[in-house]
């Protein structure tokens, strides 16, 4: 079947090929025999107008992607307190470059069309004009004199994190192939010390267990953030570069096996906030709409319906990382501070995974290390609370 | 003028190489003649990039269609690499790095610089041949040798590099990350090592044949913008190519030898690697160091023959002949201090970040004084819409599309969101890749009938470039749309993602006007090759240029001139020059009495 369309379509390509250049052949009037192959009147008008028309198909295809597409681009509805700017500021990069597109390509296709060649006609002899030239260095330059101020003045406030007055909550992400893991600071709000040389049974993430620091951190396969807090990420890779990419907080970092690498921000809008956004709902209702139709055609084919699809937060790997480099990801859950404390407070924190191991497994947990666990989750969450 | 005894005493040993006759092999196989070395260097490249091209139609399928099979990548594939036609992931992720090795350094560094440097520079500057042909004999064949290493790397059971163009180590260090870090990778850098080599004697070439051998009355301010482009690209390629080679290197090490150069703490496979102190942030500026002024290296050598035909078309001098040259130079001096911009966000200091964003934009300034050149020099022209000239004009269309896209990704702020997403793909693509592309195709058209002699078909020129446009446009705008999403590249497939489940459409259209516009590639390859033996024969100067290359004879010979070689009075911009008959005055001809001489 394949091959039968694949013969099919060479065919007619040939076709069109053939009837292309018959077209062309036709519109030849004469002609010298000599340069025949270089364009004549007749050439240069059949090009002519077809660059205006090439201009026309520029915009129409601008025009047709921007009402087709145009829903597409994360330039709105930014879950983080800093996206809102990176937002404006694509906005406004995004018209300016829109504006000049328009114009340039006008002009680019306007002259290739109005000027087109003819026999006796005779070109200006313009080679060059000091004050145009100085012209169409100055304004770019003043533009981008200001884009760079904005941008600078954003970045700046995103990448640079006073950790002493800001005092952010502190969150461990850790990548491997092909995953995620995070883990939380714990009361203290300090990362106990890590490598991947500690790496060993239930100890993933190779933190230094003699580290008192490490004591209290809490590990976890999905990321929970407390909304309107600011986050700071400790960001590790156990084997090859990873990039953690959390586009609707419009956040990226690499992860960088030797190094720490970090990014900071303040999560605005809620998981469940965001479901019930009208953007979100128009977008969840497209992609079931169209998984619906996927699923009739594998419940035909004797397969397994798709699962209907919830909005969730992301995380997903942004750098080549090997064979399944397509399928790593981590959910993300922003809820309120309250939630927050109460997921928290449910896990456990890494004394007590190894406490737990020590002891013979069929020893059930006692009352009192339960108690206890509320009681660390709550000072964390005062510890947030402060905040 | 030294550059003319330098000819004239080059002139002597011409004489004697009448009597030496060219046997097949020192002819057509290890010849030292510029013309003929231009045109080994076209076919190699053309043959790389049906390759290459070939490769992206086959992922772009497997984008398209995730879940469907397809006989012919179990044929083109094998069993091993696409069992009963479906593609393996690591396959995928081999396919998307050779496609961008091929397509950057075989087909837009050596295919593009390489035909037309050789073939111009001496052609244009009036010279014999290149300062040293017979290093220019070994520049090509190492060239050859590097190509036949990686295609052969093709063929290795456990598959060709993987770790994307830009080889960032670990990934590309570690045979237990992803198979083809095994003998793939091994042969891949085998392969650019002495590519580089090949590079580096091309470049030295070109750099001392330009500041020796013009002839007289060629001052620098005579030059053809041409080579103007090609005489920096070639300088860039000095400069920044040596850095990758180190980089290579050091990876060679690393991956053989146990060395910790971009490596430390990692665990893989279960155990812990010894590797201590390294850091793959050093690779990244490092690859980066050369890796954007590769850019360059690619679209300045298209710029300059654009900047050519263009003025030659146009019936009118190029605008800004000074500007344009102040604007290759300045390109070419910014293009070395902007790597970083591709690592805004890999960790290094944001305050770097800062200044990389702040180089990176200053770039638009020179892009943009030559994008409105080019416009000017349109303006009341008398426009000969050959296919070169379509190519050309295509190609300023989008070198802005694609250009402008660059005051998004330069700034770091709005890069965090797009950093390699598809938004990246198709900004490169149009900016350097087809742009670049559309350079090569037009000086293969407008330079064609001073390589064989004979001129390519025009109308089946014209079905080539307009339904190239319509796809490359189709190809890549609707892409920029799926990166703004959030998609990132070098997916195997999104179907793991139900949040990108809406672009998935897109995905087809896009991968429809790629399989569209690579069959009409197969018009152009046609034309190309029937037409070296069929076209019509040409006229000496059919396009009617004023440039030195259209004063030496069609018929193939060493030396380039039977006689003499020309002089030059005048710059080679003076077409529709007032008190002329004719609409275009050589560089040969003479300055009247009171005629004005712009550059000297």
């Amino acid at each position: 079947m394949t091959s039968l369309l694949v013969l099919v379509v060479l065919v007619l390509v040939s076709v069109a090929i053939w009837q292309l250049t018959k077209i062309f052949d036709l519109t030849q009037i004469g002609g010298n025999a000599d340069n025949s192959q270089v364009a004549n009147d007749n050439d240069n008008n059949v090009n002519g107008y077809l660059m205006f028309a090439f201009l026309v198909f520029i915009y129409l295809t601008t025009i047709f992607c921007v009402v087709q597409y145009g829903h597409f681009p994360l330039m709105s509805n930014s879950a983080s307190e800093h996206g809102v700017e990176v937002d404006r500021l694509m906005w406004i990069s995004m018209i300016l470059i829109f504006f000049v597109q328009t114009i340039t390509q006008a002009l680019l296709h306007y002259f290739s069309f109005k000027y087109r060649g003819k026999k006796g006609n005779s070109a200006l002899y313009f080679a060059d004009n000091n004050k145009l030239e100085m012209i169409w260095s100055i304004i770019p330059a003043i533009t981008l004199a200001g884009l760079i101020l904005y941008g600078l003045y954003a970045w700046t406030n995103i990448m640079f994190v006073d950790e002493e007055t800001e005092n952010p909550m502190v969150v461990e992400i850790y990548a491997k192939q092909f995953g995620w893991e995070v883990r939380y600071a714990g009361e203290d709000n300090v990362l106990g010390k890590a490598n991947v040389r500690y790496i060993e049974g239930v100890n993933t993430l190779g933190v230094d267990l003699a580290d008192p620091n490490a004591q209290d951190d809490i590990q976890s396969n999905e990321l929970h953030l407390p909304k309107g807090v600011k986050v700071v990420f400790k960001i590790r890779s156990q084997d090859v570069l990873h990039s953690a990419y959390m586009p609707h907080f419009r956040a990226q970092m690499n992860c960088v096996p030797g190094m720490v690498t970090q990014f900071a921000f303040t999560p605005t809008v809620t998981t469940l906030d965001m479901r019930n956004s009208s953007e979100m709902k128009e977008k969840v209702a497209t992609i079931n709409k169209i998984r619906a139709e996927k699923s009739k055609q594998l419940v035909a084919d004797g397969k397994a319906a798709l699962d209907p699809y919830t909005f969730d937060y992301l995380l997903l790997c942004n750098k080549i990382c090997g064979s399944s480099h397509y399928n790593m990801q981590m959910k993300i859950v922003v809820e309120s501070k309250e939630d927050f404390k109460k997921w928290l407070s449910e896990k456990q924190t890494f004394a007590q995974v190894l406490k737990a191991q020590e002891q013979p497994a069929e020893e059930v947990k006692t009352e009192t290390d339960t108690t206890k666990v509320v009681v660390d989750s709550t000072l964390v969450a005062q510890v947030i609370e402060k905040k | 003028m030294s550059a003319h005894d330098h000819a004239n005493e080059h002139d002597h040993g011409h004489e004697h190489e009448h009597h030496h006759k060219d046997t097949f092999i020192t002819k057509y196989i290890f010849s030292i003649d510029h013309k003929m070395i231009a045109k080994q260097y076209l076919i190699t490249g053309l043959i790389m990039g049906i390759i290459g091209v070939g490769m992206s139609l086959l992922f772009r399928m497997q984008l398209a269609w995730p879940e469907e099979s397809f006989k012919i990548f179990n044929v083109l594939l094998g069993d091993n690499f696409a069992p009963d036609g479906v593609m393996r992931n690591d396959i995928y992720l081999a396919l998307v790095t050779i496609h961008g090795t091929i397509m950057v350094f075989f087909v837009l560094t050596a295919g593009l610089s390489g035909t037309f440097s050789n073939l111009l520079i001496p052609l244009q500057i009036g010279a014999r041949d290149m300062a040293s042909g017979f290093m220019n004999m070994i520049s090509y064949w190492l060239f050859f040798l590097s190509s036949v290493i990686m295609v052969i790397s093709l063929f290795v059971e456990s598959g060709p590099a993987s770790a994307g163009w830009t080889i960032y180590p670990p990934l590309s260090a570690l045979p237990q990350a992803i198979p083809g870090s095994g003998t793939g990778m091994t042969l891949w850098l085998v392969s650019m090592a002495i590519f580089i080599a090949s590079s580096l004697m091309g470049s030295l070439n070109y750099v001392v044949t330009v500041i020796n051998l013009r002839t007289k009355g060629m001052s620098m301010t005579r030059l053809p913008l041409t080579i103007w482009a090609f005489f920096i690209t070639a300088i860039i390629g000095i400069v920044s190519f040596p850095v990758l080679l180190s980089a290579a290197l050091l990876l060679i090490f690393d991956r053989s030898f146990g060395t910790s150069f971009f490596l430390s703490d990692i665990f893989i496979a279960g155990e812990v690697l010894h590797y201590q102190g390294g850091s793959p942030v050093l690779f990244e500026h490092l690859f980066w160091f050369l890796g954007h002024p590769e850019v360059y290296i690619v679209l300045l050598p298209a710029l300059g023959i654009t900047s050519e035909i263009i003025a030659t078309n146009a019936r009118k001098p190029i605008f800004g002949y000074r500007a344009m040259i102040a604007s290759i130079i300045a390109i070419a001096f910014l293009s070395t201090i902007v790597w970083g911009h591709h690592m805004f966000v890999s960790g290094m200091n944001p305050f770097l970040g800062s200044v990389f964003t702040f180089t990176t934009l200053l770039i638009a300034i020179p892009s943009a004084v030559k994008a409105f050149n080019y416009i000017t020099t349109l303006w009341k022209g008398n426009l000969q819409l050959n296919p070169a000239m379509l190519f050309s004009i295509g190609l300023v269309s989008t070198f802005i599309t694609g250009g402008l896209t660059g005051i998004i990704l330069g700034d770091s702020t709005l890069d965090i969101n797009v950093h390699d997403t598809y938004f990246v793909v198709a900004h490169f693509h149009l900016v350097m890749g087809i742009s670049a592309l559309y350079g090569m195709f037009a000086g293969i058209y407008h330079w064609f009938p001073r390589m064989f002699g004979r001129m390519l078909n025009k109308n089946l020129g014209y079905v080539h470039f307009w339904v190239t446009a319509v796809c490359a446009y189709g190809v890549f705008f609707p892409m920029h749309f799926i990166g703004m999403a959030g998609l990132p590249r070098r997916y195997y497939t999104n179907t793991a993602f139900p949040l990108f489940d809406d672009l998935q459409n897109v995905n087809v259209i896009i991968t429809m006007f790629a399989l569209v516009g690579g069959a009409f590639q197969l018009v152009f390859i046609w034309n190309f090759f029937y037409s070296i033996f069929y076209g019509k024969k040409s006229e000496m100067n059919p396009w009617k240029s004023n440039t030195l290359e259209w004063t030496a004879p069609v018929e193939h010979m060493h030396g380039n001139w039977p006689g003499a070689i020309p002089e030059v009075h005048r710059w080679p911009y003076d077409y529709s020059k007032p008190g002329h008959d004719s609409d275009f005055v050589p560089q040969t001809v003479p300055m009247g009495p009171d005629e004005e001489q712009l550059h000297h």
